[in-house]
């Protein structure tokens, strides 16, 4: 029982973070109508990002923010030069185009930093656990969920409540008529690119002391919010939001409870069978 | 696009697509003449290697090809396709595994004894691809855009993890080819052999596929990238044809993954890893879609690439990953299009 609990607490910290890369992603995805494959090389960007400038300036915090920014000003460099010019082409084009930066990416990596991985150690202030329910939980896991939970809630607060918010959800369900209604929409793309970019260099940061930094570490959790996102509906934030817990949970306690590897196909029946029957996702935001 | 002004009705005159022409068929030629010649070359230079790098090349250019099927001429964009490579190479490899270690296959009532004779493996193998293409198909084909790539790569990673967690078959590690299948009197362990087999195949994969493009059936997978509810007004049961489009592709794909297993004499996940399927994409499409020349020209030339650069540094990718963006972003036609014989005004 006390197992079954610890795994589904670790399934709500994987699912938040599956959030933090999805909500970004699904924007993309949504309002510009842009497959960015790079997405988990942006996770990884800000993985190796932060162990850099924590060995720069020792700060975890200070580590984490320059991070962020740093990969949100890379997002922004992507969006310029490769992004920008294949809004209007085939998802084709733009599959290609992120997969050759997935390369470049990969590889640049590992002239920087090597192909062993590096560890990233959990900030002394938030290690150690606390006993929830019998158990002992790492502090540093439940930190995550918290970081992930404020951001969800920031970005509802956002897209519910704001002006800007109100644009990113007309932009999801009709671009065409946005751009009609004399919006500045490159600073809007370019906008949503950034922070996505920023909001998966989070992710990535925060997963770094619990998996390896290591090149690559981004394509698989690539994968996985993709996902996510087609779970969701794709342009919707809380779509992304109950689809990456569903993920989250179903993932890791399909891998513990099921032989080694099911657990991981799950995921994929999950949603095979859900864009069979709901083709269009859960909370399908185009009209 | 002249394809769709043609009248679809029975007894009406079928377009083929532009032939190559006797330049065409003179490099052609040319080309093949000047592959057979690799392994005596290879062998003069005593440089043996040679002939693995090119029963590779060749191999990825089956692959390529299968993919162009669905994905130049078909405009099914499948982001999966190593899926049906690697399927057939795990059939290859758990026959071979079986027939090495002496036992059985119960998959419920039907016992099978593993087997190294390539008669029986090897079309099991293609069958096993094709049956695979049939029934994910089937399903991804009721979507489109971009939910129809999503759906096939969710597929190929389902099968990415099976093959993962198939412990008795190395898992994550792979599973080796202990013994070689023989074909009749031909012994696939032997490089040079396997090599003439792999440009035979290539070959054949090219003359049939050139058969399917220009026939009838070719025609109606080409009108289908363009407008599908035109062609359902017509009354073509457009869902079929793509269907069997890809069914043919997932087989062609498993032949070469059967080449493929044995040219390794090695199979493991990388071989279905969604990597390896945007891999494919980019050979497609570095050649040059929508024509079959393009896909062995890019197969080859990305391995060329890996060969050659990787020989300078082992940080090719480098250099792969940005010249991938530019030839999107400036020069679609590929490198196909840089041939005297290339299509005029075909793709896009």
């Amino acid at each position: 029982m006390s197992l079954m609990f610890e795994q589904l607490l670790n399934g709500l910290q994987f699912g938040m973070m599956l959030f933090l890369m999805a909500s970004g992603l699904t924007l993309v995805v949504g309002i510009m109508n842009f497959i960015n494959l790079a997405h988990g090389t942006l996770y990884m960007a800000g993985a190796f990002l932060a162990v850099a400038f924590h060995a720069l300036t020792g700060s975890y915090l200070l580590a984490l923010g320059l991070a962020i920014a740093a990969t949100a000003l890379l997002g922004l460099v992507i969006e310029l030069l490769v992004a920008q010019p294949l809004y209007q082409r085939d998802h084709l084009d733009q599959v290609l185009c992120t997969f050759g930066i997935i390369l470049f990416l990969n590889e640049l990596a590992r002239v920087i930093w090597g192909s062993a991985p590096l560890r990233m150690d959990v900030p002394p202030w938030l290690d150690g656990s606390v006993d929830l329910a019998g158990i002992g939980y790492p502090v540093y896991r439940l930190a995550i969920i918290a970081v992930s939970a404020a951001v969800a809630i920031g970005l509802h607060l956002v897209i519910t409540r704001t002006r800007l918010g109100m644009l990113i959800r007309a932009g999801a369900a009709d671009r065409t008529m946005v751009v009609g209604l004399g919006v500045n929409i490159q600073l809007l793309y370019a906008l949503v690119f950034a922070v996505g970019a920023g909001l998966a260099a989070l992710s990535g940061i925060l997963a770094a002391p619990i998996f390896t930094v290591q090149t690559g570490m981004g394509d698989h959790i690539l994968i996985l919010t993709l996902v996510v996102i087609v779970i969701g509906g794709i342009g919707s934030v809380h779509g992304a939001l109950a689809a990456a817990l569903l993920v989250g949970v179903i993932d890791t306690v399909g891998r513990v409870s099921l032989p080694t590897g099911f657990g991981n196909v799950l995921i994929y029946v999950l949603m095979a069978s859900i864009l069979f029957w709901r083709p269009r996702g859960l909370f399908p935001s185009h009209g | 696009m002249a394809d769709s002004t043609i009248t679809l009705a029975a007894g009406a005159k079928v377009a083929r697509p532009a032939r190559a022409g006797r330049l065409g068929l003179a490099l052609g030629l040319s080309a093949v003449v000047l592959l057979a010649l690799v392994p005596p070359v290879a062998s003069a230079l005593g440089d043996p290697f040679y002939v693995r790098v090119v029963t590779r090349m060749m191999v990825f250019a089956i692959m390529a090809i299968s993919l162009d099927l669905v994905l130049g001429f078909g405009g099914m964009v499948s982001f999966g396709h190593a899926m049906f490579v690697g399927a057939a190479a795990y059939v290859v490899g758990i026959a071979g595994h079986h027939a090495a270690a002496g036992s059985a296959l119960a998959l419920g009532p039907l016992v099978l004894t593993g087997s190294t004779n390539a008669w029986i493996v090897w079309p099991l193998a293609i069958a096993v691809s094709a049956l695979l293409a049939f029934v994910f198909g089937a399903i991804a084909l009721r979507t489109s855009g971009l939910y129809f790539i999503m759906i096939t790569l969710a597929f190929a990673q389902m099968l990415y993890f099976v093959a993962v967690s198939a412990q008795p078959y190395g898992g994550a590690d792979g599973l080796p080819l202990e013994t070689a299948p023989t074909l009749g009197p031909l012994d696939t362990g032997s490089r040079r052999t396997l090599y003439y087999i792999a440009l035979a195949c290539m070959v054949a994969v090219f003359l049939l596929c050139r058969r399917i493009v220009g026939s009838r059936f070719g025609l109606v997978l080409r009108a289908s990238r363009f407008n599908q509810p035109r062609l359902a007004a017509v009354g073509v049961p457009v869902y079929r044809y793509r269907l069997a489009a890809f069914v043919i592709s997932g087989a062609i794909a498993g032949l070469a993954g059967v080449l493929l297993a044995s040219s390794q004499a090695f199979v493991s996940p990388a071989d279905l890893s969604w990597l390896r399927s945007g891999e494919l994409i980019v050979m497609v499409v570095l050649g040059g879609m929508a024509t079959l020349y393009g896909p062995i020209l890019g197969a080859f030339f990305y391995l060329l690439a890996e060969f050659v650069l990787g020989h300078f540094t082992e940080h090719w990718q480098l250099v792969m990953g940005p010249l991938l963006v530019l030839v999107v972003l400036y020069a679609k036609g590929g490198l196909a299009s840089l041939l005297p014989v290339a299509r005029k005004g075909g793709a896009r």
